[in-house]
Protein backbone atom coordinates (compact mmCIF):
# COMPACT_ATOMS: atom_id res chain seq x y z
CA UNK A 1 0.00 0.00 0.00
CA UNK A 2 1.52 3.47 -0.91
CA UNK A 3 2.29 5.33 2.46
CA UNK A 4 -0.66 7.36 3.18
CA UNK A 5 -0.27 10.49 5.52
CA UNK A 6 -4.29 10.95 5.29
CA UNK A 7 -4.56 7.79 6.97
CA UNK A 8 -2.48 8.91 9.67
CA UNK A 9 -5.09 9.50 12.76
CA UNK A 10 -6.97 6.37 11.76
CA UNK A 11 -3.93 3.94 11.96
CA UNK A 12 -3.13 5.36 15.47
CA UNK A 13 -6.81 4.56 16.54
CA UNK A 14 -6.37 0.53 15.03
CA UNK A 15 -3.47 0.40 17.16
CA UNK A 16 -4.78 1.62 20.28
CA UNK A 17 -8.12 -0.23 19.78
CA UNK A 18 -6.36 -3.27 18.42
CA UNK A 19 -7.93 -6.15 21.26
CA UNK A 20 -11.76 -4.47 20.50
CA UNK A 21 -11.34 -4.16 16.35
CA UNK A 22 -9.84 -7.53 16.45
CA UNK A 23 -12.25 -9.54 18.46
CA UNK A 24 -15.21 -7.62 16.82
CA UNK A 25 -13.41 -8.67 13.05
CA UNK A 26 -12.91 -12.32 14.17
CA UNK A 27 -16.67 -12.77 15.07
CA UNK A 28 -17.94 -11.47 12.10
CA UNK A 29 -15.89 -13.15 10.08
CA UNK A 30 -16.20 -16.61 12.21
CA UNK A 31 -20.03 -15.67 11.52
CA UNK A 32 -20.00 -15.43 7.45
CA UNK A 33 -17.62 -18.58 7.34
CA UNK A 34 -20.06 -20.61 9.00
CA UNK A 35 -17.24 -21.45 12.10
CA UNK A 36 -15.39 -24.26 9.92
CA UNK A 37 -11.86 -23.16 11.49
CA UNK A 38 -11.37 -23.28 15.34
CA UNK A 39 -11.53 -19.54 16.65
CA UNK A 40 -8.31 -19.23 18.11
CA UNK A 41 -7.20 -20.44 14.86
CA UNK A 42 -9.11 -17.70 13.08
CA UNK A 43 -7.99 -15.08 15.99
CA UNK A 44 -4.13 -15.94 15.11
CA UNK A 45 -4.46 -15.23 11.32
CA UNK A 46 -6.57 -11.81 11.84
CA UNK A 47 -4.48 -10.53 14.05
CA UNK A 48 -1.38 -11.03 11.99
CA UNK A 49 -3.21 -9.71 9.34
CA UNK A 50 -4.21 -6.48 11.67
CA UNK A 51 -0.71 -5.91 12.48
CA UNK A 52 0.39 -5.94 9.29
CA UNK A 53 -2.40 -3.79 7.84
CA UNK A 54 -1.73 -1.19 10.79
CA UNK A 55 2.21 -1.41 9.98
CA UNK A 56 1.29 -1.19 6.21
CA UNK A 57 -1.00 1.93 7.00
CA UNK A 58 1.18 3.90 8.77
CA UNK A 59 3.81 3.69 5.88
CA UNK A 60 6.51 3.54 8.74
CA UNK A 61 8.46 0.53 7.22
CA UNK A 62 8.82 -0.37 3.13
CA UNK A 63 8.57 -3.82 3.88
CA UNK A 64 5.05 -4.41 5.70
CA UNK A 65 3.56 -3.85 2.09
CA UNK A 66 4.82 -6.83 0.90
CA UNK A 67 4.80 -8.77 3.86
CA UNK A 68 1.35 -8.20 4.10
CA UNK A 69 0.68 -9.40 0.39
CA UNK A 70 2.51 -12.30 0.69
CA UNK A 71 0.88 -13.43 4.04
CA UNK A 72 -2.79 -12.30 2.49
CA UNK A 73 -1.87 -14.84 -0.83
CA UNK A 74 -1.17 -17.57 1.81
CA UNK A 75 -3.81 -17.20 3.31
CA UNK A 76 -6.53 -17.26 0.15
CA UNK A 77 -4.21 -20.12 -1.14
CA UNK A 78 -5.08 -22.59 1.85
CA UNK A 79 -8.94 -21.02 1.49
CA UNK A 80 -9.51 -21.92 -1.85
CA UNK A 81 -7.19 -25.28 -1.57
CA UNK A 82 -9.69 -26.02 1.90
CA UNK A 83 -12.84 -25.49 -0.50
CA UNK A 84 -13.98 -22.02 0.91
CA UNK A 85 -15.50 -19.86 -1.66
CA UNK A 86 -13.97 -16.74 -3.25
CA UNK A 87 -16.64 -14.62 -1.40
CA UNK A 88 -15.79 -16.14 1.77
CA UNK A 89 -12.51 -15.82 0.94
CA UNK A 90 -12.54 -12.00 0.18
CA UNK A 91 -15.81 -11.59 3.22
CA UNK A 92 -12.97 -12.01 5.68
CA UNK A 93 -10.85 -8.99 4.73
CA UNK A 94 -14.28 -6.98 4.18
CA UNK A 95 -15.55 -7.23 7.36
CA UNK A 96 -12.50 -5.34 8.81
CA UNK A 97 -14.33 -2.41 7.55
CA UNK A 98 -17.41 -3.72 9.35
CA UNK A 99 -15.42 -3.98 12.76
CA UNK A 100 -13.72 -0.39 12.47
CA UNK A 101 -16.72 1.27 11.18
CA UNK A 102 -18.58 0.26 14.45
CA UNK A 103 -16.04 2.24 15.90
CA UNK A 104 -15.42 5.26 14.78
CA UNK A 105 -19.03 5.99 13.17
CA UNK A 106 -19.12 7.95 16.22
CA UNK A 107 -16.43 10.00 15.84
CA UNK A 108 -17.18 12.83 13.20
CA UNK A 109 -13.24 13.15 12.57
CA UNK A 110 -12.66 10.21 11.72
CA UNK A 111 -15.00 9.45 9.17
CA UNK A 112 -12.89 11.08 6.01
CA UNK A 113 -9.92 9.19 7.19
CA UNK A 114 -12.53 5.66 7.12
CA UNK A 115 -12.98 6.26 3.53
CA UNK A 116 -9.33 6.27 2.43
CA UNK A 117 -8.78 3.35 4.66
CA UNK A 118 -11.87 1.27 2.96
CA UNK A 119 -10.15 2.17 -0.14
CA UNK A 120 -7.18 0.43 1.04
CA UNK A 121 -8.91 -2.88 1.85
CA UNK A 122 -11.05 -2.71 -1.28
CA UNK A 123 -7.42 -3.27 -2.92
CA UNK A 124 -6.60 -6.12 -0.34
CA UNK A 125 -9.61 -7.73 -1.21
CA UNK A 126 -9.42 -7.80 -4.62
CA UNK A 127 -6.14 -9.11 -4.36
CA UNK A 128 -6.88 -11.88 -2.12
CA UNK A 129 -9.69 -12.76 -4.59
CA UNK A 130 -7.17 -12.73 -7.68
CA UNK A 131 -4.67 -15.05 -5.40
CA UNK A 132 -7.85 -17.21 -5.18
CA UNK A 133 -8.53 -17.73 -8.20
CA UNK A 134 -5.13 -18.09 -9.36
CA UNK A 135 -4.74 -20.76 -6.72
CA UNK A 136 -7.83 -22.42 -7.78
CA UNK A 137 -6.68 -22.55 -11.55
CA UNK A 138 -3.48 -23.99 -10.22
CA UNK A 139 -5.49 -26.93 -8.55
CA UNK A 140 -7.99 -27.41 -12.25
CA UNK A 141 -4.63 -27.51 -13.78
CA UNK A 142 -3.17 -30.05 -11.63
CA UNK A 143 -6.21 -32.65 -11.79
CA UNK A 144 -6.33 -32.24 -15.76
CA UNK A 145 -2.62 -33.74 -15.20
CA UNK A 146 -3.54 -36.23 -12.96
CA UNK A 147 -6.54 -37.01 -15.48
CA UNK A 148 -4.03 -36.95 -18.09
CA UNK A 149 -2.16 -39.49 -17.32
CA UNK A 150 -4.95 -42.01 -15.56
CA UNK A 151 -6.88 -42.21 -18.35
CA UNK A 152 -4.38 -43.39 -21.15
CA UNK A 153 -3.58 -46.86 -20.93
CA UNK A 154 -1.77 -48.48 -23.68
CA UNK A 155 -2.86 -52.66 -23.15
CA UNK A 156 -2.04 -56.11 -24.69
CA UNK A 157 -5.11 -57.73 -26.23
CA UNK A 158 -2.63 -60.54 -28.20
CA UNK A 159 0.48 -61.51 -28.50
CA UNK A 160 1.48 -58.21 -31.26
CA UNK A 161 -1.85 -56.95 -30.79
CA UNK A 162 -1.77 -53.63 -28.79
CA UNK A 163 -4.85 -51.62 -27.78
CA UNK A 164 -5.30 -48.02 -26.87
CA UNK A 165 -8.92 -47.61 -25.52
CA UNK A 166 -9.43 -43.53 -25.40
CA UNK A 167 -12.14 -42.10 -22.59
CA UNK A 168 -12.87 -38.64 -23.19
CA UNK A 169 -12.32 -35.49 -25.11
CA UNK A 170 -9.42 -35.95 -27.69
CA UNK A 171 -6.99 -32.42 -27.47
CA UNK A 172 -4.05 -32.01 -28.68
CA UNK A 173 -2.22 -32.42 -25.40
CA UNK A 174 -3.66 -35.69 -24.91
CA UNK A 175 -3.49 -36.80 -28.59
CA UNK A 176 0.37 -35.99 -27.97
CA UNK A 177 0.34 -38.22 -25.10
CA UNK A 178 -1.17 -40.98 -26.26
CA UNK A 179 0.73 -40.96 -28.80
CA UNK A 180 4.25 -41.44 -27.48
CA UNK A 181 2.68 -43.96 -24.91
CA UNK A 182 1.21 -46.17 -27.87
CA UNK A 183 4.43 -45.79 -29.62
CA UNK A 184 6.87 -46.25 -26.74
CA UNK A 185 5.03 -49.70 -26.14
CA UNK A 186 5.16 -50.79 -30.24
CA UNK A 187 9.08 -50.54 -29.73
CA UNK A 188 9.47 -52.15 -25.93
CA UNK A 189 6.54 -54.96 -26.97
CA UNK A 190 7.58 -55.32 -30.78
CA UNK A 191 3.47 -55.37 -31.75
CA UNK A 192 2.97 -55.41 -35.34
CA UNK A 193 -1.16 -53.88 -34.78
CA UNK A 194 -2.65 -51.34 -32.44
CA UNK A 195 -5.89 -50.58 -32.20
CA UNK A 196 -7.21 -47.04 -31.49
CA UNK A 197 -10.85 -47.55 -29.41
CA UNK A 198 -12.83 -44.26 -29.46
CA UNK A 199 -16.06 -45.62 -27.96
CA UNK A 200 -15.40 -43.82 -24.55
CA UNK A 201 -14.73 -40.61 -27.33
CA UNK A 202 -17.92 -37.93 -26.62
CA UNK A 203 -17.56 -36.38 -30.27
CA UNK A 204 -15.25 -36.32 -32.94
CA UNK A 205 -14.94 -33.06 -35.48
CA UNK A 206 -12.20 -32.74 -37.68
CA UNK A 207 -9.40 -31.55 -35.72
CA UNK A 208 -10.17 -34.83 -33.06
CA UNK A 209 -10.02 -36.86 -36.75
CA UNK A 210 -7.11 -35.20 -37.73
CA UNK A 211 -5.34 -36.03 -34.29
CA UNK A 212 -5.89 -39.48 -34.57
CA UNK A 213 -4.67 -39.69 -38.62
CA UNK A 214 -1.34 -38.28 -36.96
CA UNK A 215 -0.99 -41.07 -34.63
CA UNK A 216 -1.91 -43.49 -37.33
CA UNK A 217 0.69 -42.27 -39.82
CA UNK A 218 3.35 -42.21 -36.83
CA UNK A 219 2.28 -45.79 -36.23
CA UNK A 220 2.86 -46.82 -39.97
CA UNK A 221 5.92 -44.66 -40.11
CA UNK A 222 7.27 -47.23 -37.50
CA UNK A 223 6.40 -50.26 -39.23
CA UNK A 224 3.26 -50.99 -37.42
CA UNK A 225 -0.74 -51.34 -38.64
CA UNK A 226 -3.10 -49.30 -37.47
CA UNK A 227 -6.99 -49.72 -37.01
CA UNK A 228 -9.85 -47.76 -35.51
CA UNK A 229 -12.66 -49.28 -33.45
CA UNK A 230 -15.83 -48.17 -31.64
CA UNK A 231 -17.17 -45.31 -33.97
CA UNK A 232 -20.93 -45.30 -33.06
CA UNK A 233 -23.76 -44.31 -34.96
CA UNK A 234 -23.62 -40.70 -33.88
CA UNK A 235 -20.16 -40.47 -34.37
CA UNK A 236 -20.71 -42.26 -38.05
CA UNK A 237 -22.96 -39.72 -38.90
CA UNK A 238 -21.03 -36.83 -37.62
CA UNK A 239 -17.89 -38.01 -39.84
CA UNK A 240 -19.77 -37.88 -42.96
CA UNK A 241 -21.41 -34.99 -42.63
CA UNK A 242 -18.20 -32.84 -41.45
CA UNK A 243 -16.71 -34.76 -44.56
CA UNK A 244 -13.76 -36.18 -42.88
CA UNK A 245 -11.66 -39.01 -44.72
CA UNK A 246 -9.71 -41.76 -43.19
CA UNK A 247 -8.17 -42.47 -46.29
CA UNK A 248 -6.79 -45.97 -46.18
CA UNK A 249 -7.15 -46.05 -42.46
CA UNK A 250 -8.81 -49.30 -41.43
CA UNK A 251 -11.98 -48.91 -39.13
CA UNK A 252 -14.30 -50.93 -37.61
CA UNK A 253 -17.37 -50.78 -35.75
CA UNK A 254 -16.32 -52.70 -32.58
CA UNK A 255 -13.25 -53.53 -30.63
CA UNK A 256 -13.93 -57.13 -31.42
CA UNK A 257 -14.10 -56.86 -34.85
CA UNK A 258 -10.94 -55.06 -35.13
CA UNK A 259 -9.36 -57.66 -33.00
CA UNK A 260 -10.93 -60.49 -35.46
CA UNK A 261 -9.14 -58.35 -38.24
CA UNK A 262 -5.55 -57.77 -36.75
CA UNK A 263 -5.68 -61.69 -35.59
CA UNK A 264 -6.40 -62.15 -39.63
CA UNK A 265 -3.69 -59.42 -40.41
CA UNK A 266 -1.27 -61.56 -38.76
CA UNK A 267 -1.84 -64.90 -40.32
CA UNK A 268 -3.60 -65.95 -37.16
CA UNK A 269 -7.23 -68.17 -37.44
CA UNK A 270 -9.12 -68.05 -34.68
CA UNK A 271 -11.47 -71.67 -34.48
CA UNK A 272 -14.12 -73.48 -32.00
CA UNK A 273 -12.12 -75.80 -29.79
CA UNK B 1 31.81 -37.12 -42.77
CA UNK B 2 31.20 -40.27 -41.36
CA UNK B 3 30.55 -42.95 -44.25
CA UNK B 4 27.88 -45.91 -43.54
CA UNK B 5 28.63 -49.18 -44.43
CA UNK B 6 26.03 -51.80 -46.31
CA UNK B 7 26.36 -55.07 -45.72
CA UNK B 8 25.94 -57.89 -47.66
CA UNK B 9 23.65 -61.07 -45.77
CA UNK B 10 22.33 -63.46 -48.93
CA UNK B 11 20.12 -61.25 -51.14
CA UNK B 12 19.53 -57.96 -48.79
CA UNK B 13 21.65 -55.54 -48.38
CA UNK B 14 21.51 -54.01 -44.19
CA UNK B 15 22.71 -50.70 -43.85
CA UNK B 16 22.75 -50.16 -40.22
CA UNK B 17 23.28 -46.21 -39.26
CA UNK B 18 24.81 -45.87 -36.05
CA UNK B 19 26.12 -42.04 -36.68
CA UNK B 20 23.79 -39.03 -36.89
CA UNK B 21 22.78 -38.31 -40.11
CA UNK B 22 24.06 -35.29 -42.23
CA UNK B 23 22.95 -34.15 -44.97
CA UNK B 24 26.42 -35.34 -47.09
CA UNK B 25 26.36 -38.70 -45.22
CA UNK B 26 23.00 -39.59 -46.56
CA UNK B 27 23.61 -38.06 -50.47
CA UNK B 28 27.03 -40.21 -50.21
CA UNK B 29 24.81 -43.45 -48.86
CA UNK B 30 22.04 -42.91 -51.92
CA UNK B 31 24.82 -43.43 -53.93
CA UNK B 32 26.89 -46.00 -52.47
CA UNK B 33 23.52 -48.03 -52.37
CA UNK B 34 22.76 -47.78 -56.08
CA UNK B 35 26.36 -48.85 -57.22
CA UNK B 36 26.25 -51.62 -54.42
CA UNK B 37 22.74 -52.81 -55.81
CA UNK B 38 23.48 -52.99 -59.04
CA UNK B 39 27.15 -54.79 -58.37
CA UNK B 40 25.08 -57.27 -56.06
CA UNK B 41 21.64 -57.69 -57.40
CA UNK B 42 19.76 -57.71 -53.93
CA UNK B 43 16.53 -57.93 -53.81
CA UNK B 44 15.95 -56.24 -50.93
CA UNK B 45 17.59 -53.16 -48.57
CA UNK B 46 17.02 -52.81 -44.34
CA UNK B 47 18.01 -49.56 -43.22
CA UNK B 48 18.20 -49.55 -39.54
CA UNK B 49 17.87 -46.29 -38.27
CA UNK B 50 17.06 -47.15 -34.62
CA UNK B 51 20.21 -45.14 -33.34
CA UNK B 52 18.96 -42.08 -35.15
CA UNK B 53 17.55 -39.86 -33.37
CA UNK B 54 17.21 -36.68 -35.48
CA UNK B 55 15.48 -36.70 -39.11
CA UNK B 56 15.11 -33.57 -40.34
CA UNK B 57 12.73 -32.96 -43.53
CA UNK B 58 15.84 -33.18 -45.94
CA UNK B 59 17.23 -36.20 -45.14
CA UNK B 60 13.07 -37.97 -44.46
CA UNK B 61 12.90 -37.31 -48.52
CA UNK B 62 16.38 -39.16 -49.41
CA UNK B 63 15.43 -41.37 -47.51
CA UNK B 64 12.34 -41.60 -49.57
CA UNK B 65 14.04 -41.22 -52.38
CA UNK B 66 16.36 -43.81 -51.76
CA UNK B 67 13.36 -46.56 -51.49
CA UNK B 68 11.93 -45.05 -55.05
CA UNK B 69 15.58 -45.30 -56.69
CA UNK B 70 15.69 -49.03 -55.01
CA UNK B 71 12.60 -50.37 -56.89
CA UNK B 72 13.86 -49.13 -59.90
CA UNK B 73 16.54 -52.01 -59.54
CA UNK B 74 13.89 -54.37 -58.39
CA UNK B 75 14.65 -54.06 -54.73
CA UNK B 76 12.38 -53.44 -51.53
CA UNK B 77 13.40 -51.15 -49.25
CA UNK B 78 12.61 -51.09 -45.36
CA UNK B 79 12.98 -48.86 -42.84
CA UNK B 80 13.57 -50.58 -39.54
CA UNK B 81 13.55 -49.45 -35.83
CA UNK B 82 12.33 -45.46 -36.29
CA UNK B 83 12.09 -44.11 -32.70
CA UNK B 84 8.72 -42.75 -31.40
CA UNK B 85 10.13 -39.58 -31.28
CA UNK B 86 11.32 -39.15 -34.67
CA UNK B 87 7.77 -40.64 -36.33
CA UNK B 88 6.08 -38.08 -34.56
CA UNK B 89 8.11 -34.87 -35.87
CA UNK B 90 7.93 -36.98 -39.07
CA UNK B 91 4.22 -36.56 -39.07
CA UNK B 92 4.44 -33.07 -37.97
CA UNK B 93 6.45 -32.31 -40.82
CA UNK B 94 3.93 -33.53 -43.38
CA UNK B 95 6.10 -36.50 -44.33
CA UNK B 96 5.13 -40.32 -45.29
CA UNK B 97 8.01 -41.58 -46.76
CA UNK B 98 6.66 -42.84 -49.71
CA UNK B 99 8.58 -45.37 -51.57
CA UNK B 100 9.55 -47.18 -48.23
CA UNK B 101 8.16 -50.11 -46.24
CA UNK B 102 8.45 -49.59 -42.38
CA UNK B 103 8.81 -52.86 -40.00
CA UNK B 104 9.60 -52.12 -36.16
CA UNK B 105 12.72 -54.25 -36.07
CA UNK B 106 15.28 -55.74 -38.15
CA UNK B 107 13.84 -59.06 -37.41
CA UNK B 108 10.53 -58.08 -38.42
CA UNK B 109 12.01 -56.28 -41.98
CA UNK B 110 13.36 -59.61 -42.81
CA UNK B 111 10.37 -61.37 -42.29
CA UNK B 112 8.89 -58.46 -44.11
CA UNK B 113 11.10 -58.95 -47.78
CA UNK B 114 10.50 -62.70 -47.21
CA UNK B 115 6.80 -62.20 -47.57
CA UNK B 116 7.28 -60.31 -50.31
CA UNK B 117 9.47 -62.16 -52.58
Amino acid sequence: MQLNSDQARIAEFLRDNEDKVVGRWADLTAAGIGHRLSAAELRRELEETYTLVVRSIIGADESAAGELRATLAELSRSRARNGFTPGETALGLFSLKHAVYELVADDKDLVPEFLAFSRTIDDLGLFTFETYAAAREQVIADQGQAMLELTTPVVRLWDGILAVPLVGTLDSARTQVVMEQMLDTLVATGAQHAVIDITGVPTVDTEVAQHLLKTVMAARLMGAECTISGIRPQIAHTIVSLGIEFGDVPTKATLADALAYALKRSGRKVVQA
Amino acid sequence: MDRVPILKIGQTLLVPIQVELEDQSVLQLREDLADEIVATGAKGVIIDISAVEIVDSFIGRTLSTIGSMSRLFDADTVLVGMRPAVAITLVELGLSLEGVRTALNAEQGLRLLGAGS
